[in-house]
């Protein structure tokens, strides 16, 4: 567990909306929400389907595996936190169940990374509210 | 559907400062104001709306007061660098529905003497999506790298492509004496400099620069006595783009939908445009913008921007000025688009000026172009 004090990095703000999603991965659990009415599939979680504005809200168990949909090797960033962590991975994940999520890629090196290279989920737990789902090539 | 001609642009003002620490952001605002007023003829107290963006949540009201104006008509639509372009079809609106007649439109910067990061800040504006986003590090610069690589994966257009835009911008750089950067550059240059966010390099991006402008749309009536000839406002149109619940095609820009929409309400045909000036935040940002656009079709903008084409004495000849790339960003570069398009349709270009220019065709792209963005396009035409 990382030391709050000193990750400096911005923290998603848990609330109403957001809060399923969040206690999720600190069970180490990716979900994704499905419409209980129409069926689509959202990334980001939200209250409201905005494809027919119903609040009947299922949650998907993710497989946590998906492909790298595209990526960028980030070696300029001035904001606290990440300036002392470069270079790193900025990619969107295309999940099995059919959504992007903007994520970190890990556990490579980042020249490694390729569209299309089969990624699985990996949680860090960086303060004790707060754990982010990244990912990392599946060998 | 359209203004019938009824709103025009009257006068322009590009401020030709690029690094201001004497002045304040509020004082660029105020010389723009006079620059483009006196362009037109007209003096402040004939303003009746005013337009701004950039300013902070309510900084509409603080520029209103800082100029002393009364306006009946305020809009600070804030869509990113495109505002500017939006607030020109707005007022044109507003003119041909009668709400005002002579519409001022300010734009002012210090983000190059304040050292403000731009492109690697790692902005963090707290809305629900921000939330999911942030905390994995997307510079703004790095949201248009996802968008490149993308781009470069599914139709393999090359660094050396990207690069030629980089390229040609700066040789029209050259020819505007007030742009930064103004020395030539070659492909092997852009591809010699540091990559910043994979696969854009630092003369990929941008520069940072202070400045400022301003804009007056007013009737086509009132326009009669002023002294500029007309430049008629034929059509505009706004779009956003989004991560659409999270299936959007990162390839398709707003440009898309607000580009067709414009053309149609202007009544021209891709073959009728003379000069285009597209946002030019990154190379990729213009490569994507012309297929958005549909002066090609999606996958063909690498193979587009070779070959002179997009350069003066090119069949599309593109960012005259030298752009954000080569001539000045202070960080929302919309109104610099219009300027140039207006003195590029009056003539007033010089070494710069596209031959026969009769219809001008602006698109800015504002946010962050792999997350949120808008787009607004604007059809400009001397007669």
């Amino acid at each position: 567990m990382a030391d709050e004090r000193k990750y400096k990095k911005p923290l998603p703000r848990i609330d109403e909306e957001s809060k399923g999603f969040w206690e999720a991965c600190q069970r180490h659990e990716l979900y994704v929400q499905q419409c209980g009415a129409c069926g689509a599939r959202r990334h980001y979680p939200r209250a409201l389907c905005p494809s027919c504005l119903s609040e009947d809200t299922r949650w998907v168990l993710s497989s946590g595996r998906g492909t790298v949909y595209t990526y960028t090797v980030t070696y300029q960033n001035q904001s606290p936190g990440f300036r002392d962590a470069l270079p790193y991975v900025l990619a969107y994940v295309e999940l099995e169940e059919g959504v992007r999520l903007l994520t970190n890629i890990v556990g490579c090196a980042p020249e490694d990374v390729r569209i299309g290279m089969p990624v699985e989920v990996t949680f860090e737990d960086v303060t004790p509210d707060v754990t982010l789902p990244k990912f990392r090539p599946i060998s | 559907m359209g203004f019938n001609r009824e709103a025009i642009i009257a006068g322009v003002y590009e401020h030709p400062t690029r690094w201001a620490p004497d002045k304040t952001m509020f004082q660029i605002h105020a010389e723009s104001a006079r620059g483009a007023l006196d362009d037109a003829g007209l003096s402040i107290k004939d303003v009746d709306a005013y337009f701004t963006s950039g300013v902070g949540p309510i900084g509409v009201l603080s520029m209103a007061e800082h100029l002393n104006l009364q306006p009946r008509y305020l809009d600070s639509t804030s869509i990113g660098g495109s505002s500017f372009v939006a607030h020109v079809t707005h007022a044109a609106a507003a003119i041909a529905a009668g709400l005002c007649e002579v519409a001022l439109i300010t734009y002012g910067s210090t983000a190059s003497s304040e050292r403000f990061a731009v492109g690697t800040g790692g902005a963090f504006a707290g809305d629900p999506p921000d939330h999911f986003e942030a905390p994995f590090g997307p510079t703004v610069l790095g949201s248009y790298a996802l968008v490149a690589q993308r781009h470069m994966h599914e139709f393999g257009t090359t660094a050396a492509q990207l690069a030629e835009i980089a390229v040609t911008i700066r040789r029209h750089a050259g020819l505007n004496p007030v742009a930064k950067f103004r020395d030539p550059i070659t492909v092997e240059d852009v591809l010699a400099s540091r990559v910043v966010s994979s696969p854009l390099h630092l003369l990929d991006c941008c520069i940072i620069t202070d400045g400022g402008g301003a804009i007056v749309v007013t009737s086509a009536t009132r326009a009669r006595d002023l002294k500029k000839a007309p430049v008629y406002v034929l059509g505009g149109s706004e779009a956003c783009c989004h991560t659409s619940m999270g299936k959007r095609d990162l390839t398709d820009m707003a440009a898309k939908q607000s580009g067709p929409r414009a053309m149609a309400m202007a009544g021209v045909a891709h073959a009728d445009i003379d000069m285009c000036m597209i946002y030019d935040s990154f190379t990729i940002t213009v490569l994507e913008t012309l297929e958005n656009l549909g002066f090609c079709k999606k996958g063909e903008g690498g193979a587009f921007v070779q070959d002179g084409r997009i350069g003066l004495g090119g069949a599309l000849p593109i960012n005259t000025d030298g752009g954000g790339l080569s001539s000045n960003h202070p960080g929302m570069r919309g109104i610099f688009l219009v300027i140039e398009a207006t003195k590029q349709l009056r003539g007033e270009c010089g070494p710069r000026q596209v031959k026969d220019c009769d219809i001008a065709l602006c698109h800015g792209t504002g946010g962050t172009l792999g997350l949120r963005h808008s787009g607004a396009t604007l059809v400009l035409g001397r007669s």
